[in-house]
């Protein structure tokens, strides 16, 4: 327990890097997949066939390997580099692979959500002039959105815990890296180890409760 | 039936074929729709009825033949074929209003998205045309608030608000309990009499005697009688017709 408390500051400075690293990534895989939904529903088959190609890789390449892609492959061998600071950059090329790599997830988990949409709502909106994108971002997604509120909760639980791999980017400021990083001078401490399971269920419980509750309340009702 | 005085048509398909897989659902369909015309389609189930008021705003596509719609040819896709759908107005056997959005939302949403129209201008128009149908006081209620009768007279209510040139009815009281039923048709003998070119496929026989200029028997793919109501019901010609009368009508 005295560790616990001893090395708190350092934990918690790494949790919060967890912290800032969950909310980017969080909007930046709800954008990118809603924009990878839409090319799979698409009617132009090249960009069905983009989407699909891009979820399939990525989704079953495992985040670890993504991860140090980004850093190995696009930062060291490609210079693709976002800052001149080591750790800024590896940050952002953790949010880079972490984002790229959830935004599957939401993909699939929305497009189950389409998949509750009756057909007439679609045939509805080209009724009444809709263009295609028009009748998605106003008639299908927002619908699709409200059927799958729950899973994505679990998929933002999972990317949210998935940050404390960061370091397989290089990124060297998250807890999980700390906690390593204090063990080798405290030992294995077992406080340490709940001290940041509470810390993460402080974030993820209630994203898993709120997400329960909206997908309640936000259900359209047919 | 061209009280307005355009002798041109506004629906002409010539040669018209369709396939569902192995299915020939239209058969070599010649129809011409006049404007101010009710048009109604009749015949027995799996007869391409649906298919036939679907592919008039390509809902379906057709696999042969030409449909033109006033004077112009049915686009293909992108731009033109939305603002082509824009003008034809469509009812559909299951309502199809958008669940997420108000009564009067879903009025409004195709005068403000496709046609640009202000928000106040498409809510106070859209009140109207809700007045009209008889639903005013339900405005600010969601579809699944609403019964069948009340949410298919709103779904017209929203084919109505995008001016349309002709609307298109496809078994608008089939999923309807049947003392709803009438209160719908109501509003569509309303349509008729103010002079919107419908064209209805119903089996509401009363319907048709009330409100339509000619009627039209499907079956198996091929319009295979064109006649006026009093004449098809009274005088079918063709034994086909006969047949699917007797059984509809014997009851």
């Amino acid at each position: 327990m005295d560790d616990l408390i001893k090395y708190a500051p350092d934990l918690l400075a790494g949790f919060l890097k967890n912290v800032q690293l969950s909310a980017v990534c969080a909007v930046l895989s709800l954008i990118l997949g809603t924009v990878l939904v839409s090319m799979r529903v698409s009617p132009t088959p090249v960009l069905r066939a983009a989407g699909t190609a891009y979820v399939n890789i990525v989704r079953n390449t495992p985040l670890t390997l993504v991860l140090a892609f980004s850093a190995l492959g696009l930062s060291d061998t490609l210079d693709v580099t976002f800052s001149d600071d080591p750790g800024s950059n590896s940050f952002w090329l953790v949010v880079l692979g972490l984002s790229l790599y959830t935004a599957t997830f939401v993909c699939e988990a929305l497009r189950s959500g389409i998949n509750t949409v009756p057909m007439g709502q679609a045939e509805a909106a080209r009724a009444i002039g809709l263009t295609f994108l028009q009748s998605l971002t106003m008639i299908i997604l927002p619908q699709a959105f409200r059927a799958v509120i729950a899973p994505l909760g679990s998929v933002i639980i999972a990317m949210i815990k998935n940050t404390t791999v960061a370091i397989a980017a290089g990124y060297l400021a998250e807890s999980a890296f700390v906690m390593k990083d204090t063990f080798d001078d405290t030992g294995v401490s077992i406080p340490i180890f709940l001290g940041i399971v509470v810390a993460f269920m402080i974030i993820t419980l209630p994203i898993g409760f709120l997400t329960g509750w909206l997908a309640n309340r936000l259900a359209v009702a047919r | 039936m061209t009280e307005n005085g355009d002798a041109t048509p506004l629906v002409v398909l010539e040669g018209v074929d369709k396939h569902f897989g192995s299915l020939h659902v239209l058969r070599d369909i010649n129809l011409t729709i006049s404007r101010g015309e009710v048009l109604v389609v009749i015949g027995p189930s799996g007869g391409g009825k649906s298919t036939l008021c679907r592919a008039i705003n390509r809902l379906e596509s057709i696999d042969g033949g030409t449909i033109l719609f006033d004077g112009r040819p049915l686009p293909e896709e992108g731009k033109a074929l939305a603002r082509l759908r824009s003008e034809v107005g469509m009812v559909f056997q299951s309502f199809n209003l958008f669940a997420h959005k108000t009564i009067l939302e879903n009025v409004t949403l195709g005068p403000i998205k496709v046609r640009g129209v202000a928000k106040a201008q498409a809510e106070q128009r859209g009140m109207e045309l809700l007045e009209r149908v008889g639903i005013g006081a339900q405005a600010a209620k969601y579809p699944a608030q609403l019964s069948g009768g009340q949410q298919q007279r709103v779904a017209i209510a929203r084919a109505l608000a995008m001016d349309p040139k002709m609307i298109l009815f496809d078994e608008p009281t089939s999923a309807l309990d049947p003392e709803m039923v009438q209160e719908v048709l109501d509003v569509m003998i309303g349509l008729a009499r103010d002079g919107m070119t419908m064209m209805v496929v119903t089996h509401e026989m009363g319907f048709a005697r009330r409100a339509a200029n000619r009627v039209v028997f499907m079956a198996e793919g091929q319009i295979v009688e064109e006649n006026t109501p009093d004449e098809f019901f009274t005088n079918a010609r063709t034994d086909r017709a006969k047949d699917f009368l007797s059984k509809i009508l014997t009851h």
